[in-house]
């Protein structure tokens, strides 16, 4: 179908519905239905609750465990290999024959916008709003420990990826399971790889997605007062005409926009805190207090860690295989490299970005504490009471920077709009890879995908917070089940690339250029 | 013999710079490197897409340059019998051209005028303003 006749199509069936659409909420029921079993099974409890007083959800000691293991395993890298990143990044190791092919920052770039988006704004809201202060300082940690195993998966995304003929490269877990297990003499590789991308296509509709969607959509509702179903099908309709009718400018533009966003975001934000620069002792304060002592919230402060690794994965995606997807397609004799470089992502996604959405709702005074007792006051559903009963996700973090800022929650409209499309933009094409990987390379095949992933974007406006956010972390969580067990096993393999290269790096033999 | 890098983009003003260098050239009086520069910057942004397929673009792109914009040059140079050899590379436009000039050992650059001026001008600068600034061998823009 050509986009006109799709965006006319569109337009009539927006004019048949009724205004108050009581199907909106049927859609909602019969989509928490229909996922429910999956989301427990992902979100299964230990019994823990004998031990340190709450059931820990499994799915999150096994990311705690794996960037544990790769940190320790190769030795702190993201601590050492830090300023080589940088160097990197600026092109210092870069060949100028090279010039013209994907540089290191570039796929930095490109990973980096399908990461920074709504897990930062809205994720980090729902952390601190269940997890208290507390959560930031775990976000912060599994944020630093996420860097390891952001840079084990791409260092084998670039190693093991496809190269075709026509000089065009797939790459990803798919390829570093089925093609690294198969090196190592290792059995279920391609199983493996098919269980990846099962996942990877329900995260793309998820994460990647219904939740971008669905905040997108909320924050617009609340600030200009429009539907959520006219911004669900807004998005929808550009989404289709970039993915299935090929309009690429919208796409570019959008690339080259977002960036700047994200920048001004942090900016902001630097600002109130140097407005409230009299704070910042303070918040760090509690930060510490909630991470360690039970500061009122449900589950003590292991609901704090519980939130805080939680929200922290599903915003810098490390562990989860996604971005060694993007960063398989840059040029390099040395794989290595491209794992250094993707270790900042972690670190600016998290570390940086999350941390100043985190600040600014604390030190704004979003979180009402009991005066008395110094503990938080909870609402009915066992949630932090907010100011102003804001609710959690992206409202309360535009209800923040709106205290500081009257025109605040305009610009941050703008910027959540367009952090989702280029989010959605980017997962569009992960999901596609997967997709591909299984059925097959062809325009029909790839057709039936990119209509799935747009009608996905109308459900996850639609669809109320929870139930979207549920399956969201559910499906990213099940691409981290498979990505972590394939790391563990080809781990050696990148070690050995890390240890030559390094050894290279001392004896001059790699070179820099500037 | 006196080495001169002349830049040649494809455009009127390119033919120009060509026209003037050849003039010295003539008569084997000079050598002359016809440098082709594909405007790339390693800071700009792609999309995910484009970065997959960047590698065969690239390989469409020079394989442009050097059938469609430098070979007929290239050729008809030949002919006049002017010693003459092509330099095709991606980068920032003035800066790659300094370097083409630092790696080859030219005695001077030649450039074409293009003749922006006013805001274009002001905001993007222009190649051989830049160049007069930056150039390390004597520099000739042609009007």
């Amino acid at each position: 179908m050509k986009p006109k006749a799709f965006i006319l199509a569109a337009l009539i069936a927006l004019a048949a519905l009724p205004a108050h659409a009581q199907w909106a909420d049927q859609v909602d029921t019969i989509f928490a239905q229909s996922t429910g079993w999956f989301v427990n099974l992902i979100f299964a409890t230990l019994p823990t609750a004998g031990i340190i007083g709450v059931d820990l959800p499994w799915i999150v000691g096994w990311l705690v465990a794996g960037a544990t293991v790769f940190t320790i395993y190769f030795g702190f890298i993201q601590f050492r290999a830090f300023g080589h990143a940088l160097q990197l990044v600026r092109g210092k190791y870069s060949d100028p024959r090279d010039a013209g092919e994907v540089s290191h920052f570039q796929a930095l770039a490109t990973a980096l916008s399908g990461t920074v988006g709504l897990g930062n704004i809205a994720g980090v809201a729902v952390a601190v709003s269940i997890g208290g202060a507390g959560a930031t300082f775990w976000m912060i940690l599994a944020g630093l420990l996420g860097m390891a195993s952001k840079f084990t998966e791409c260092t084998l995304g670039v190693k093991y990826r496809n190269e075709y003929p026509d000089g065009t490269v797939s790459g990803g877990p798919m390829y570093y399971l089925k093609k690294g297990f198969a090196e190592r003499g290792l059995p279920l590789g391609g199983f493996m790889a098919v269980m990846f991308s099962i996942f990877c296509v329900l995260g793309s509709l998820g994460g990647g997605n219904m939740f971008q969607a669905n905040q997108a959509a909320s924050q617009v509702q609340s600030v200009l007062g429009i539907p959520t179903w006219i911004t669900g099908l807004v998005l929808s309709v550009i989404v289709f005409a970039v993915i299935v009718g090929g309009i690429k400018s919208i796409a570019r533009v959008t690339e080259k926009v977002v960036p700047f966003m994200g920048i001004g975001y942090f900016l902001t934000g630097l600002v109130i805190l140097f407005a409230n620069f009299d704070m910042i002792g303070w918040a760090f304060g509690e930060i510490l207090r909630g991470a360690f002592t039970d500061s009122g919230i449900v589950g003590g402060f292991i609901g704090a860690i519980i939130q805080g690794f939680r929200r922290a994965a599903f915003s810098n995606e490390a562990g989860i295989g996604s971005a060694a997807i993007a960063h398989s397609a840059v040029r390099t004799k040395e794989p290595i490299t491209e794992g250094f470089v993707s270790l900042l992502e972690p670190f600016i996604d998290t570390v940086l970005i999350c941390t100043m959405t985190a600040l600014v709702i604390i030190i704004t005074g979003q979180l009402l504490v009991d005066a008395e007792t110094g503990r938080y006051l909870l609402d009915d559903a066992g949630r932090i009471a907010t100011a102003g009963g804001t609710a959690p996700g992206v409202p309360l973090t535009s209800a923040a920077f709106g205290s500081a800022f009257g025109w605040a929650p305009y610009a941050l409209s703008l910027a959540v709009f367009l952090f989702a499309f280029s989010t959605m933009i980017t997962w569009s094409y992960y999901g596609m890879k997967s997709w591909t990987y299984m059925f097959g390379e062809g325009k029909n095949r790839e057709m039936v995908f990119k209509v799935i992933f747009c009608v996905f974007v109308f459900i996850g406006a639609v669809s109320s917070l929870g139930a979207v956010i549920d399956f969201s972390d559910a499906a990213l969580f099940a691409m981290a089940i498979v990505n972590i067990i394939g790391l563990y096993f080809l781990m050696p393999i990148v070690k050995k690339e890390l240890n030559s290269y390094l050894a290279r790096l001392k004896s001059g033999e790699i070179k820099a250029y500037k | 013999m006196e080495k001169i890098v002349v830049a040649y983009d494809g455009s009127e003003a390119g033919q120009r710079a060509v026209a003037h260098a050849v003039a010295h050239a003539e008569g084997g009086a000079a050598q002359l490197i016809l440098a082709h520069v594909l405007e790339w910057s390693p800071y700009s942004f792609l999309s995910a897409e484009e970065l997959a397929e960047r590698h065969k673009r690239r390989e469409q792109e020079l394989s442009r340059a050097r059938d469609a914009v430098v070979a007929p040059v290239l050729r008809d140079l030949k002919a006049r019998g002017i010693e003459v050899e092509a330099e095709i590379r991606y980068g920032h436009v003035a800066e790659t051209l300094v370097d083409i000039a630092k790696d080859t050992g030219a005695d001077s650059i030649v450039v074409g005028r293009t003749g922006a001026t006013g805001i274009t001008a002001r905001l993007f600068g222009s190649v051989a303003g830049t160049l007069a600034q930056i150039a390390p061998v004597p520099l000739t823009i042609v009007p």
